[in-house]
């Protein structure tokens, strides 16, 4: 549009000539909603009377925005690592001093400013393939199958990109879990491949029933090309951490289908339900022994962002591929090379995650100290919000094993859903955005997530500080009970 | 046999051709290795002015930008008086603007507002005044992927033909690999060679003749300082590839990450924004245009850290929506990143306390650049069989090799572009480590090799005498 009002011609990018398949992107735990939020922050700011005083953000895995402290050793050693000139200083423990140097020794002109090879730091992927080893008790790891990504999320679209294609009924089909995380059908949406969505058991608290992975994939085959199985454990948004039993069903399957498996493991340490125990994708597979070892093609993803540390802003993360194709793994090796490298920051505070203080280190006695309390801290919420949701009539909330969210099933009075119908709004989502207008808590609906026709949901973050947590679940209640009753 | 095989694997992802540079690079590390292991090598060690990465060259990073980095990241730095005052003031606002002031934390996709509004008044300050929208400025994690984003947006596979980025010949790697990625079209157009490189409409104009029914050209690519060619655009130059685009509607992509590498006397970099806008309308409402800058390259040098943006100048508010959704799967751009553009942007100034070291930096990595860049010329223009256009911007420099005859048929016999073969020998004879031309294009028959200019004066010295010594055999034995 022109100022002075001269004909305007068409743009060459508009929205004809646009990849359509940017349309179809959609990311709701950065949506509609939280702009909205966003919105109100600024309208508080201005001086805008609310009913509250500040938004809470609980739509986002975010821990330290949330208050949660980084883990000082950690950050230590990156700030060593940044400006080494801090080497001479006597606040730094040696522990710490150490890891810098043996870092820095292995970056370009000993600098976090140069890049490293597309694949990481040499050092940092021997450290993650050890720490892998000694997860999964001795099963070995090969540095050569680590790629470090900016965020476990870059490694899951790489991944997407390299094993879809076709069009028409040849087009790739990538099952994954309803509910999930939207990145999975964004990135899908993107690519323009077809989302194979297996449904969880919510009644069996979101547990996974292989009838239902086989029902989907058989329906799928009429219409696409099924090439690979998504399974994120523990769940996001469901909290949900899969059984033993469970894991060795999935990869049967996988096998069965033969279906690459891509095993999101993010939240490996966020574990908090009695009874429930993280086991690693590739440690179940090589017990299975080589029939399935030697077969079934993993690629299991990993991150910084989540755990006991929660450094999301530093973007990073690895994955481990298994039984690639070498032919594959070249085409693998040649497509991260297009974005350079991961940040450096980010590499070097993976290795910290996968090499921490050892007990014999001076920082190991604040290192445990921080760790434990932060996984305790969030076992506590997690109990505290199933606790507090379930005293809520309306409100119906499986425990939470593990991750950072609570994912209740909310029943909706018929009029309110009627309202959101008129409103061309989702009735979780017109619920969510009442609550936030009311409350100023920011939570995503479960239409974001996907969920079973005719059901409602939101996804809520356990991260709050527990003092915060309390008048959160406090309001959400009181503000429950006015909706059905507003609503009746 | 495994469920994925090759074959089965995106047909876009197979069509990218590899880089030239990965098995020189592995190479040159091997032999590094084979040194500290005794092995008996002409050399004492395996010098690399291959790669863009100035820090792995050895250029220091900038001592304001570190401390500030370091102070943000263990925020204990910023109660202790080993920092100076506005390095412990700086990382203070920076995480102000950081939620649960950690650098730990997610940013807003686009990144972090506060970050957003400085780039906004840093261009305008830059482009005397031109105003520049925060709103219209993307952060991410590197512009490499800034650069992708862009093109996903512009590449699809609707139509029958592919859709075509008109592509310097010569231009690193990446940015091609990208285009094929997404299953685009290279368009190459070549760079005048005798005239320094330049840029000629005339050149675009006959690629487009030449490709338009091959596929379906939509954008057109410009870097400005040149990669490799260290070619810096005049005005009027500007001023013509813009009424081209208009002409031929193109979308515009200006690559401007090494504007602050310029070192020509009478040389100066205007960017195409400030271009644009002073040709007044109709032209500075309708071109679209994206441009692109980074903390990779200039005086910080910090390509480790991945802090890059885009500006989007005109583009159809439809559109802009959309803009959002291709950058959320990235959730957001690297902190560190995000926070050293900040640095980039709003440096010390006179009077600051840092303000001195910061000012000596600057003028040292000048001084090296000018220096070199006339060493480098100095040299190479007398060493018969090289011929070297000067160069006024960007950091590396793209000599010719006219190679003799026999050196040509026997880099064929062997079944490699001669060269890349010659950067092979290069490498195991003299422990030299540069790209081949045939990595960034070139006209057939041609062959080059890419010295990085942005390295230590010792160190190019060392260069340029191993490869004067390694050239005159080469030329003894070949010719």
């Amino acid at each position: 549009m022109t100022e002075n009002g001269l004909g305007h011609r068409e743009k060459v990018l508009n929205m004809n000539t646009m990849n359509p398949n940017v349309k179809r992107v959609e990311y709701a735990v950065r949506g509609p909603i939280v702009q909205r939020a966003v919105q109100i922050e600024k309208e508080l700011k201005e001086g805008v009377k609310k009913p509250f005083s500040e938004v809470i953000k609980a739509n986002i895995g975010d821990a330290h925005a949330m208050g949660q402290k980084p883990i000082t050793f950690f950050r230590q050693v990156v700030a060593l690592c940044a400006y080494p000139d801090l080497l001479e200083d006597n606040k730094f423990p040696d522990d710490a001093k150490n890891r810098a140097r043996r870092i820095l020794q292995s970056c370009g002109g000993g600098s976090l400013g140069a890049y490293s090879a597309s694949t990481g730091i040499e050092v940092i992927r021997q450290d993650v393939a050890r720490y892998i080893e000694k997860r999964d008790g001795g099963i070995p790891s090969n540095p050569d199958n680590i790629y470090l990504s900016t965020g476990a999320s870059d490694a899951i679209v790489t991944m997407l990109k390299l094993l879809t294609s076709g069009e028409g009924k040849t087009r790739s089909g990538v099952m994954i879990s309803i509910p999930q995380y939207p990145l999975y059908s964004a990135a899908l949406a993107e690519l323009a491949a077809v989302q194979i969505s297996y449904y969880l058991d919510e009644d069996k608290c979101w547990g996974l029933d292989v009838s239902e992975l086989r029902r989907a994939v058989e329906a799928a085959r009429e219409h696409c090309k099924p090439r690979a199985l998504c399974i994120i454990n523990p769940g996001n948004p469901t909290g949900q951490v899969q059984s033993r039993q469970c894991i060795e069903d999935v990869i049967r399957f996988a096998a069965e289908e033969r279906l690459f498996l891509m095993a999101d493991e993010v939240y490996q340490d966020n574990v908090y339900a009695e009874g429930c125990q993280f086991h690693s994708f590739k440690k179940v597979l090589f017990e299975m022994g080589p029939e399935y070892s030697n077969t079934v093609e993993l690629a299991s993803f990993h991150s910084t962002s989540k755990c006991y540390m929660g450094e999301c802003g530093f973007r990073g993360g690895y994955m481990e591929v298994i039984n690639m194709d070498p032919q594959v793994k070249l085409q693998l090796t040649k497509l991260v090379s297009v974005r350079l490298c991961p940040p450096i920051p980010g590499q070097v505070l993976l290795d910290l995650v996968v090499n921490p203080p050892r007990p014999d280190e001076p920082s190991y006695a604040t290192f445990i100290k921080e760790r434990t309390a932060n996984l305790e801290i969030l076992a506590e919420k997690a109990k505290l919000t199933e606790q507090i949701f379930n005293t809520v009539s309306g409100i119906r909330c499986n425990p939470v094993q593990g991750a950072m969210y609570t994912f209740p099933r909310l029943t909706l009075p018929e009029k309110a859903i009627a309202a959101a119908k008129e409103k061309g709004q989702a009735p979780d989502m017109f619920y969510c955005m009442k609550l936030l207008e009311e409350t100023g808590i920011c939570l995503v609906p479960g239409s974001g997530f996907g969920q079973r026709d005719g059901t409602h949901h939101f996804r809520m973050t356990i991260l709050p500080a527990t003092e915060k947590l309390k008048i959160v679940l406090e309001n959400i209640r009181a503000f429950h009970k006015r909706f059905t009753e507003e609503f009746s | 046999m495994s469920f994925l095989s090759v074959r089965e694997i995106s047909p876009k992802v197979r069509s990218i051709n590899p880089t030239e540079l990965e098995p020189l690079v592995k190479r040159a590390a091997q032999i590094k290795t084979e040194l500290t292991q005794g092995v008996r090598k002409s050399y004492k060690d395996v010098i690399d002015v291959c790669w863009g990465d100035p820090h792995r060259g050895g250029v220091k990073p900038l001592t304001f930008v570190r401390q500030v980095l370091a102070a943000c990241m263990y925020p204990q730095l910023i109660h202790s008086d080993k920092l100076p005052v506005d390095v412990r003031r700086r990382a203070q606002r920076l995480l102000d603007v950081c939620d649960g002031e950690s650098v730990g934390s997610y940013t807003a996709t686009a990144g972090i507002p506060y970050i957003r509004s400085n780039l906004a008044r840093f261009i305008s300050r830059r482009d005397g005044g031109v105003p520049s929208s925060p709103e219209n400025i993307f952060l991410s994690s590197g512009s490499q992927i800034s650069l992708t984003h862009v093109l996903k947006l512009l590449i699809h596979n609707q139509a029958s033909l592919p859709i075509g980025v008109l592509t310097p010949m010569s231009t690193y790697s990446t940015f091609k690999m990208a285009v094929e990625g997404l299953g685009g079209a290279v368009i190459p157009y070549y760079l005048e060679e005798e005239r320094g490189w330049e840029l000629r409409v005339e050149e675009l104009r006959r690629v487009l003749r030449e490709f338009k029914d091959v596929c379906n050209p939509v954008a057109l690519y410009v870097i400005n300082p040149g990669n490799p060619t260290g070619h810096v655009q005049s005005r009027t130059s500007i001023e013509e590839v813009i009424r081209f685009a208009a002409e031929e509607r193109l979308f515009l992509m200006a690559d401007e990450v090494y504007q602050d590498s310029i070192f020509g006397e009478d040389t100066e970099f205007v960017s195409y924004k400030k271009v644009l806008s002073e040709m007044g309308p109709p032209l500075s409402h309708q071109v679209e245009l994206a441009s692109f800058h980074s903390v990779s390259k200039g005086f910080m040098g910090e390509c480790g850290l991945r802090g890059g943006y885009v500006e989007l100048v005109n583009l159809d508010p439809e559109v802009k929506k959309y803009i959002y959704n291709i950058f959320l799967t990235d959730s957001s751009p690297a902190v560190t990143g995000q926070l050293a553009l900040d640095l980039m942007v709003n440096p010390p100034r006179p009077g600051d306390p840092s303000y001195p070291v910061y000012a000596q930096e600057i003028k040292t990595i000048k001084a090296m650049l000018v220096h070199n860049m006339s060493r480098v010329l100095e040299v190479l223009n007398n060493i018969p069989g090289i011929s070297c256009q000067p160069i006024t911007g960007g950091a590396f420099i793209l000599p010719r090799l006219h190679l003799p005859q026999g050196a040509v048929r026997k880099a064929e016999e062997l079944g490699m572009q001669p060269d890349l073969w010659y950067c092979k020998l290069l490498l195991e004879e003299a422990g030299v480590c540069v790209g081949p031309g045939c990595e960034y294009g070139q006209k057939e028959g041609t062959y080059h090799i890419r010295l990085r200019v942005l390295t230590p004066v010792d160190t190019m010295e060392e260069v340029l005498r191993r490869l004067k010594n390694f050239h005159l055999n080469f030329l003894k034995e070949f010719s």
